[in-house]
């Protein structure tokens, strides 16, 4: 049976991958399981410099899922290269670098320093819905994504994946402007702005009173999503969004993704994404199939 | 050894208020590793509601028997669907998780503050401090009578117990602190250790500031991994510039800190 997938140039040896912001950088998951065993490790948020992130309160359960507004904490680049990305490599496993930053520019310097690391890929973050610039600022348009994405596919020779925001009326627009500025990928969806209220106190929960909703609650959405892409572009997409399962995995590659990832799903289960592996192999034992290829976006509409 | 995921086996349940459970269970491999002031993180469901796991402090290290033992106030969708499995039922625990814990190993004469259902994870902490021969004072605080608990089992692992209540309605009248403060002052306490409510957390690090003695103090903060992934549960450094403030997590960094290191 072949699990292999070439996501964007990525060569992974299953589908399941591992979503930015749950994971860090493998080595609290590391305990559980040999991190060879999925396909590739996506990094938490990385930026240029360190950032602190967030006032707490910054996560919180929802019906079926959670908020969170971490901020984009992360120790940077030169840090993540000294320290994390050693660790990660030892294991055999693909990494893929979550790149964010507050200007083009900051993207730019920062995808010119993933360019000499010994890595497998970068996942720009367009997206993160809880910090002020950056990702809401150009992550919504079709001309700000074009933008933002051709400077950096001119500066990096890696394969380039997109991460786009869900809170946009037409996510098939900003697809394809990373599709026409010349990236390799697109991964979907990051999480949908979402509000909880203390009804005692009368005040948001999260100190940033909006957050990010992951988690079960949003599958559908996401999924519906990557269908959309998948009619519009022909670059391989990387699809997630509560996704806690092989069968969840399965679903979003009918609806058209190559490969997937887990994210908040690894705090219910640390275990989710071993587990999704062998949910998708006996999937396609089940239906006779040799090849997980085959799969990719055999949905066929009502 | 790492933290593991096991699936324990309930071995005892008791309820010691109309919504306050003792949980014993079976986890051999947590416990052989696990450290005074150190938590748990419980999956209440195989399903995808309620999502999390919920961060739960051990209560009682059984090493010799491989039980582990907590208490959880009944409070929310979690809680309840915990409160209601049955002895011979599976948990699936993680643990131990958290590096910052309780080290009273440069000390003697302790002085162990506790309020409401924050006194739990203190247990460990004085059993095995008095069985190290230290000399523990435990100074435990509730609102009024109906809510003391555990009065006899702290008796037993402390030198000297004192249970204040704030309406005067059982043992000493007032605050907790007002004890262990005339114990400090009168030389009886060279060190603090602590869990409760913020505003008695807060008051405790205030009077340790203020009689110059060294304190720790096990915080709590909303939680989603546990395990210092997600860094969800931070809490800021003291010493971080206040336009950009500095956070450690309370689950990896915590949940046992100095509480000079920590503002709360
Ligand atoms: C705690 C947390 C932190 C996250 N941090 C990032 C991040 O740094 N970069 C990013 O692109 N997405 C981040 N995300 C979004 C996830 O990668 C993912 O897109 C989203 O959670 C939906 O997937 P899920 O429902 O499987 O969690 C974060 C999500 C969570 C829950």
């Amino acid at each position: 049976m072949n699990l292999e997938v070439n996501l964007a140039g990525i060569k992974l040896k299953n589908p399941v991958t591992v979503a930015s912001g749950t994971f860090g950088y493998g080595r609290e998951f590391s305990d559980f399981y040999d991190l060879g065993k999925i396909g590739a490790v996506i990094t938490k948020g990385t930026s240029l410099k360190p950032k602190n992130g967030n006032k707490p309160p910054r996560v919180c359960e929802t019906p079926a899922g959670m908020l969170n507004a971490i901020g984009l904490q992360n120790p940077g680049v030169e840090y993540f290269a000294q320290n994390d990305l050693p660790f990660l490599r030892k294991f055999d496993t693909k990494i893929i670098v979550n790149a964010c930053g507050n200007t083009v520019e900051d993207y730019v310097e920062l995808c010119r320093i993933l360019n000499t690391l010994d890595i497998d890929g970068v996942e720009l973050n367009l997206s993160c819905p809880n910090v002020k610039q950056g990702c809401l600022a150009f992550g919504t348009t079709y001309e700000g994504v074009k933008n933002v994405t051709s400077q950096c596919r001119k500066v990096l020779d890696k394969p380039l994946i997109v991460k786009l925001t869900p809170n946009v009326t037409d996510i098939t627009e900003t697809a394809k402007a990373v599709e026409d500025a010349g990236a390799d990928g697109v991964s979907l969806i990051n999480t949908l702005l979402g509000m909880v209220i203390d009804i005692d106190k009368k005040r948001p929960v999260l100190a940033n009173n909006t957050g990010g909703l992951s988690g079960p609650a949003i599958k559908p959405v996401a999924v519906r999503m990557v269908y959309q892409v998948a009619q519009k572009v022909n670059i391989p997409i990387l699809g997630l969004g509560g996704i806690v399962s092989g069968d969840d995995a399965v679903e979003f590659m009918l609806a058209g993704a190559k490969a997937v990832s887990i994210g908040c799903g690894n705090f219910a289960d640390p275990y989710a994404a071993p587990k999704a592996v062998e949910g998708i192999e006996s999937y396609l034992k089940k239906h006779n199939i040799e090849d997980v290829n085959e799969i990719i976006g055999k949905v066929q509409m009502n | 050894m790492p933290k593991v995921q096991v699936l324990s086996k309930l071995v005892k349940t008791e309820k010691l208020k109309e919504d306050i459970f003792k949980f014993s269970v079976e986890a051999k491999e947590i416990v052989a590793q696990a450290k005074i002031g150190q938590f748990i993180e419980i999956r209440v469901t195989d399903s995808v509601e309620p999502f999390l796991r919920r961060p739960i402090s051990i209560h009682n290290l059984d090493k010799e028997n491989g039980i582990l033992e907590f208490i959880f106030q009944v409070k929310g969708k979690g809680t309840t669907i915990l409160s209601k499995k049955k002895e011979g039922d599976l948990i699936d625990i993680i643990g131990p998780l958290g590096y910052g814990t309780f080290d009273y190993s440069k000390f003697q004469k302790l002085g162990i503050i506790g309020g409401g259902i924050g006194i739990f994870p203190l247990y460990e902490l004085a059993k095995e401090a008095k069985k190290d021969g230290k000399n523990v004072n435990t100074y435990l605080g509730f609102r009024n009578k109906d809510l003391v608990i555990l009065e006899k089992e702290f008796d037993e692992v402390s030198n000297n117990l004192v249970i204040a209540t704030d309406d005067g309605s059982y043992g000493k009248n007032g605050f907790a602190i007002n004890f262990l403060k005339e114990d400090i002052e009168n030389g009886k306490i060279d060190s603090i250790y602590a869990c409760g409510p913020l505003p008695m957390l807060r008051a405790v690090k205030d009077l340790a500031v203020e009689l110059n003695i060294p304190c720790q103090v096990s915080l709590e903060e909303k939680m989603a991994c546990g395990m210092g992934t997600c860094v969800g549960c931070s809490v800021k450094t003291a010493q971080s510039p206040k336009d950009n403030p500095e956070y450690v997590n309370v689950c990896k960094a915590g949940p046992v800190f100095d509480a000079n290191y920590v503002e709360f």
